[in-house]
């Protein structure tokens, strides 16, 4: 039920997000969401892609510094209250949330929130029996 | 004015002579009380007692500094522990640091010569020091600290950093003088100027600066900012500290090697040839009355040039230029002696990180900058990935840059294709 989500390390000066957009664009990568993380002298490039592997690949061969993370992708219906009804749940166990962010799927009748845990499984457990819906990787990618 | 007439102003000749029997003795002493002169001496096939005159001095090898740190912490010392009364050190972590002693007999000798250089500034014990020159295992302040005693004045052991507090007490305490390096000199004046303070009120009448190289242009503006006459003193930590050559009063130009305590070379840095008197040169130095920690042919890294003719002052010591370059990779940052090695070192050691750096280093203002790029490794992103840890291992840098070199970089991880393998390592942007 875990996501894979990939990492760049990005120094925050011009081009560098674009650098990796290229390198992306150039393997025909399609990115399903992301997020940007920054600090004052560098940021994190968050993804979720169609490919894994062969964008893991590719930043690499082209210098980028990258790492795997596991995610938990959780859909909620997209109105007030949605995330709110996960957040309950989770601080009720005690796991911590450190970072997440979301899309609206095409439909737009849900959206999906990718969140990191710091603990995955637990959470993935406790939202499963509290009737969430838990998207695998393989889903997700293919969305 | 002149602290020891007698042998400040020994004419040339029986200088040399005092120079050859004290340059005996201390060969004879380290030959019989460090196995690293007797391995060194053994290994050029000379022995003490074939040194007759100044001349031979050339016959002796070398002492580096790769031999200082290779016997890191006590093995170049000449006596006992039980005769040391005090230890000083240069920066750097184990191995890459330097260990400086001082028999009592040791620290009484450089309280004069500090006393003999703050005397060649025209100070008596009527002066208020200010010592900004900072305290601790750096010799500046100390050094500086028990020669002003020496000769009666009143000294303030400021040390270095909280420049509002100092511009406090310039003010309040009057002191005369103003001792540090010449950068924070300045510093301190662009602070003043911030709170409103004019330096030239202050009852400020002689800087003494040293500890890190500076041109005329930057003394020009101490002396025009401060209404004060800048002079020049010069020391090195593993030769004894400040008080080696100071710069007179009368004379301005140049300053004194106190040659009845070392014997100064110039040599070519490339052959180690000795230069004639005159050409530029790395200095070598000799300590001829040194009793915990002497060093025979110390070459230093500071690049120099003597000057033989005679000085107004009436000294007849030979005198240096001011130091304006270095032979090798050493950096001078806020007055502290800085080896890339040592920031590879550093870095080496922090748990995956790679020593792929660079390091800039600049000025704001009157203040030296630095700022350290550091590759972010496979390894260290591939683990984690996350914000936190990346900046865990900046903060890390950080602290062990201060705690092992006492300097604070501001510290950048950057990605690898910034860095090439080609690029230099250290990148000096200060015009001196």
């Amino acid at each position: 039920m875990k996501v894979e989500q990939i990492s760049v390390f990005l120094e925050n000066k011009p081009g560098s997000l674009e650098h990796a957009t290229r390198v992306l664009r150039d393997a025909s990568i399609n990115i399903r969401t992301l997020s940007l993380a920054e600090t004052v002298d560098f940021g994190i490039l968050r993804l979720i892609v169609n490919d894994v592997e062969k964008a893991n690949k590719v930043l690499k061969d082209a210098g980028f510094r990258v790492s795997k993370t596991v995610v938990v992708a959780v859909e909620v219906p997209d109105k007030p209250g949605g995330l709110h009804s996960i957040m309950e749940v989770i601080s009720v166990e005690g796991i911590n949330v450190e970072y997440l962010y979301a899309f609206v799927e095409k439909s737009g009748q849900n959206a999906v929130i990718i969140f990191r845990f710091d603990a995955p499984e637990k959470a993935i457990e406790v939202l499963m029996k509290n009737s969430f819906t838990v998207i695998t990787g393989s889903k997700l990618y293919e969305f | 004015m002149i602290y020891n007439e007698e042998f400040e102003t020994l004419p040339r000749e029986a200088l040399r002579a005092l120079q050859v029997k004290r340059l005996q003795q201390v060969l004879e002493r380290v030959y019989h009380s460090v196995g690293f002169y007797k391995k060194s001496l053994d290994a050029a096939k000379i022995k003490p007692h074939e040194i007759k005159s100044i001349a031979d001095i050339g016959k002796l090898p070398f002492i580096t500094r790769q031999d200082l740190r290779d016997n890191y912490p006590f093995g170049l010392f000449a006596v006992p522990m039980s005769n040391i009364v005090r230890l000083h050190a240069s920066s750097g972590t184990s191995g890459r640091s330097t260990v400086f002693g001082y028999t009592k007999r040791d620290i009484e000798t450089w309280s004069e010569l500090m006393a003999r250089s703050l005397a060649a500034a025209g100070l008596t014990k009527n002066d208020i020091i200010h010592n900004a020159f900072g305290y601790g295992l750096f010799t500046g302040g100390l050094g500086l600290h028990y020669g002003a005693e020496k000769i009666g004045a009143s000294v303030i052991p400021m040390s270095g950093g909280n420049s509002k507090r100092q511009i406090m007490i310039l003010q309040d305490f009057g002191p005369t003088v103003i001792c540090c390096t010449p950068s924070y000199a300045l510093h301190l004046a662009e602070e003043g100027k911030a709170l409103g303070v004019d330096m030239k009120s202050l009852k400020l009448r002689v800087g003494i600066f040293g500890a890190e190289p500076w041109n005329k242009a930057m003394r020009d503006e101490i002396e025009k900012t401060f209404g004060i006459t800048a002079l020049d003193l010069f020391g090195l930590s593993e030769v004894i500290g400040p008080g080696i050559a100071m710069e007179c009063l009368e004379g301005r130009n140049g300053l004194h090697i106190f040659e009845d305590h070392f014997i100064v070379e110039t040599i070519n840095p490339k052959t180690g040839e000795v230069l004639p008197e005159g050409e530029e040169g790395e200095l070598v130095f000799t300590t001829l009355t040194k009793e915990a920690f002497p060093l025979i042919r110390y070459r230093s890294g500071d690049v120099s040039r003597l000057i033989t003719e005679p000085c107004r002052c009436g000294r007849t010591h030979i005198k240096m230029e001011r130091v304006l370059k270095r032979s090798d990779d050493m950096l001078i940052i806020r007055g502290v002696n800085i080896f890339p090695s040592q920031i590879e070192a550093i870095l080496t050691d922090i748990e995956g990180l790679e020593p792929q750096y660079q390091l800039i280093v600049d000025k704001a203002g009157a203040l030296d900058t630095l700022e350290l790029h550091v590759e972010v490794s496979d390894k260290t992103f591939s683990d984690s990935g996350g914000v936190k840890e990346l900046q865990k291992i900046e903060k890390r840098i950080l602290k062990d840059m201060k705690d092992y070199l006492g300097i604070a970089p501001n510290v950048k991880l950057v990605e690898p294709s910034t860095l090439k393998k080609t690029d230099a390592r250290i990148i000096d942007k200060r015009r001196i």
